[in-house]
């Protein structure tokens, strides 16, 4: 029963990202992006990763896709936005990759499910929130900390490249004052 | 098969449409979307393991990959913006100068 809500989930994960490189429009690409994001995120919680799989929603479904979603309606693209794939011959390339980096990582997957075997170890408190909490701020604390460095700097970054060399009030809104 | 294998299937099968898509498309929004495809068949593998071994680790790397992936999207999407502002245009294949 529970091997088979595995597959569906699975399944439409990867239902989504096809509808993600299949979608001409990138509007309806960021919502495959969305039921991929779910379908994850329902594969966490059958990993009782529950508290991964609340953040996987509120952080991807409800800021990052959100972002990408105010950009693509920021830029107002219209049917430039709807660019036709890709040339025959970059396609075909783009698919022989593929084709060649799902075997070599099938390979490696297939190797290791195998020889694994079903050891799921104490499964049962490891997902605590409690745990995962006392892991991070105790054996991770360092890096979380890095962490909050890297968004001030993402934060400070995204300022510098928005900004339009000083001309931002004086110019062209100076004169709708 | 196990759950463990299927999980791990799904991340490579993820992770790979992530690859093929950054290579075949063309706007520059849904290159960005790949690749949050194939950070998403990472975390999932994070999990996977995490689960199989018993402990909490690779639940903790999968917050650290999840902030990078959003200061990742925030200067991507800025950069993607500029671009537009110059060029008028989000199609990669328009954005070759550093090729030359």
């Amino acid at each position: 029963m529970e091997t088979l809500l595995y597959l569906v989930f699975g399944l439409v994960a990867l239902v989504g990202g096809v509808l993600v490189i299949v979608n001409r429009n990138p509007v309806y690409s960021a919502l495959s992006l969305v039921l991929t994001m779910f379908a994850v995120s329902a594969l966490y919680i059958l990993q009782q990763a529950y508290f991964v799989a609340a953040v996987q929603i509120v952080v991807y479904a409800g800021a990052i896709v959100v972002l990408f979603l105010f950009v693509i309606m920021l830029l107002n693209l219209g049917d430039q936005g709807n660019l036709p794939a890709a040339s025959g011959t970059r396609r075909f390339v783009g698919a022989l990759l593929g084709v060649t980096f799902a075997g070599i990582v099938g390979a490696v997957v297939w190797e290791y499910a195998s020889t694994a075997g079903p050891a799921a170890a104490a499964a049962g408190d490891i997902d605590h929130t409690k745990s995962l909490a006392r892991v991070l701020f105790q054996n991770y604390l360092l890096p979380f900390e890095v962490v909050s460095i890297v968004l001030l700097a993402a934060l400070v970054g995204v300022l510098a490249l928005i900004r339009t060399h000083g001309r931002g009030l004086d110019s062209s809104e100076a004169d709708n004052v | 098969m196990s759950d463990f294998a299927i999980c791990l299937a799904v991340s490579a099968a993820l992770f790979t449409l992530g690859v093929v898509g950054v290579l075949v498309k063309r706007n520059a929004i849904v290159v960005f979307m790949c690749i949050e495809l194939m950070l998403n068949a990472a975390n999932l593998a994070f999990v996977t393991f995490s689960r199989q071994h018993g402990t909490v680790d690779g639940q903790i790397f999968v917050f650290f990959v999840m902030a990078i992936a959003a200061a990742e999207v925030a200067i991507g999407l800025s950069i993607i913006v500029t671009v537009f502002r110059n060029r008028a245009s989000i199609n990669v294949d328009d954005v070759t100068m550093l090729r030359r």
